[in-house]
């Protein structure tokens, strides 16, 4: 091992640029997504009686799991445990630098990149272009309460399985 | 000649009530009166010397209705923003005390909100903040734990409820106009108007926007915010500001977070015999083309290091229509007069 390899995973900030195309892939494809989550919603709804049995509680780390290995493939997600996706047109916020969930500051740049890591697209620009794929521009306006950092690393699927969906 | 509404008994203490005000500011009056108001910015100083503010101030006094006191503006760090407030206040000065959500989370900014009321904040703004890179920590936590909309929210809670966020009770609330910002400019621009509304929807009741180089993205920026009838739920200044060079231009356009300026502005400026008074001139002209877009309630001028040139760009542009915003010797000329009324 060559000395600097020992370093190469230390002091360096995780950024959200590895993965990067397949999220900007998910906002494209927002609306069938959306359709896809709105039916496995439904179900989770169905299985809520028998997840009730298991007990919720022992059902939290196997299902937050899975959750984290899907959505982080798929969006990047941070795992905050208060999902909003549905309601930021798949674009996750919590990849935004500031966590801001209720809309773009107001350092975008003009090539609609961040105005921290100005390699990475903002994700309200793509918020902004996943809703209006996914017709749901109107949602965009809710006014998101601020996160409950308790909550973080929790399933929001059992959450939304027991009616409780965050967005 | 200053309204009556704006002077009280003494300079520092809040004015008296009025009905349907929720502050007892100067500012607040000013724009519910109808008048085109200008506030303006000051940086406040790398130093714990009070003379300092009043240096700075001192080259406008008499010129703006509002001096915003920034919250370590760019992620640099200044002397706090309630600090200057209270020590404009003291002055007899109305700040604009500005809170961003990069330095502080729920708990102390609630505490500060309550510490400002109690030191005759009447207005403060909230924001978001720059992210810390821009500013000279770039290794600090960036906190970020509320953002603008959710802080709008916690303000006017705890002033129109009486709560905290986790709900317990506050014995006297903070009296403040609450106001927030916004960039016209930024991508997605489609999507500002509807972040105005949702800063309406939150709280906000007088916006101060980004600087404007660019009129006509402004213009339009306008025109969707009447169709949802924004202008009339809110109190909207332009922000504006000299820019001293094309360098200087072409800086700000690299290195401060969203501040749009074309690069017709850059050339003109670029192309003038002295580029300064030039920057002088296009802000001038800009102020007069945006006075005249329906539901610009005035504007908010930030003029980084050229503190001195406020007043000129206030007096050429003409926008106080010959009214007079409120300064220390007009208050004792008028008592002076009223003695002798009196007597």
């Amino acid at each position: 091992m060559r000395p600097e390899d020992a370093f190469a995973h230390t002091g360096v900030a995780r950024r959200p640029l590895p993965r990067r195309s397949l999220r900007l892939w998910s906002v494209r494809h927002a609306r069938g997504l959306e359709a896809f989550y709105r039916r496995f919603e439904r179900a989770l709804r169905a299985l809520d009686p028998l997840f009730a049995r298991i007990g919720h509680a022992r059902l939290e780390r196997p299902v937050a799991s899975v959750e984290h290995v899907v959505k982080a493939t798929l969006f990047d997600c941070r795992m905050c445990g208060q999902c909003v996706l549905s309601a930021t047109g798949l674009s996750c916020p919590m990849n935004c630098p500031k966590g801001l969930r209720n809309g773009p500051c107001g350092g975008v740049r003009d090539d609609g990149h961040c105005e921290v890591h100005p390699a990475m697209p903002c994700v309200w620009v793509q918020a902004y272009a996943g809703a209006e794929r996914m017709g749901t521009v109107a949602r965009l306006g809710t006014v998101q309460p601020p996160l409950d950092h308790r909550r973080a690393g929790r399933s929001s699927w059992l959450q939304a399985a027991q009616g409780h969906a965050a967005s | 000649m200053l309204h009556p509404d704006d002077v009280g008994p003494v300079p520092w203490a809040p004015l008296h009530p009025l009905p349907g005000h929720v502050s007892r500011g100067r500012l607040e009056r000013v724009l519910r009166r109808g008048e085109f108001a200008v506030t303006a910015e000051i940086n406040p100083p790398d130093s714990a010397d009070p003379d300092e503010i009043e240096q700075r101030i001192k080259p406008f006094e008499g010129w703006v209705d509002a001096i915003n006191a920034t919250d370590g503006s760019g992620a640099h760090c200044h002397m706090s923003s309630i600090a200057v407030s209270a020590l404009l206040i003291r002055m007899g000065y109305s700040p604009v005390t500005q809170i961003a959500c990069r330095d502080h989370n729920r708990i102390a900014i609630q505490g500060n909100v309550l510490g400002a009321a109690a030191l005759g904040v009447a207005n403060i703004l909230c924001l978001t903040g720059d992210g810390v890179q821009a500013g000279d920590h770039p290794e600090a936590k960036p906190v970020f734990d509320l953002d603008s909309l959710s802080l709008l929210q916690t303000i006017r809670m705890m002033r129109d409820e009486g709560r905290f966020l986790s709900g317990r009770p506050i014995t006297g609330p903070p009296q403040v106009f609450i106001g927030a910002a916004e960039n016209p400019f930024a991508p997605p621009r489609d999507f500002r108007p509807l972040r105005l509304a949702k800063k309406i929807a939150a709280g906000a009741q007088f916006i101060q926007t980004q600087y404007c180089y660019d009129v006509p993205v402004l213009a339009r920026f306008m025109a969707r915010a009447r169709d949802f009838g924004l202008h009339e739920q809110c109190f909207i200044l332009a922000g504006v500001g000299p820019l001293a060079s094309a360098r200087a231009a072409r800086w700000i356009r690299g290195n401060v977070p969203g501040v749009h300026i074309p690069d017709a502005v850059i050339a003109r400026i670029e192309g003038a015999r002295s580029q300064r008074a030039e920057g002088k001139r296009v802000c001038i002209d800009i102020i007069q083309e945006l006075r005249e877009i329906p539901g610009i309630a005035g504007i908010h001028l930030m003029a980084y290091k050229q503190e001195e040139s406020i007043a000129e760009i206030v007096h050429e542009s003409g926008v106080l229509r010959g009214r007079t915003p409120w300064r220390r010797d007009l208050v004792a000329r008028m008592q002076a007069v009223e003695t002798q009324g009196a007597t």
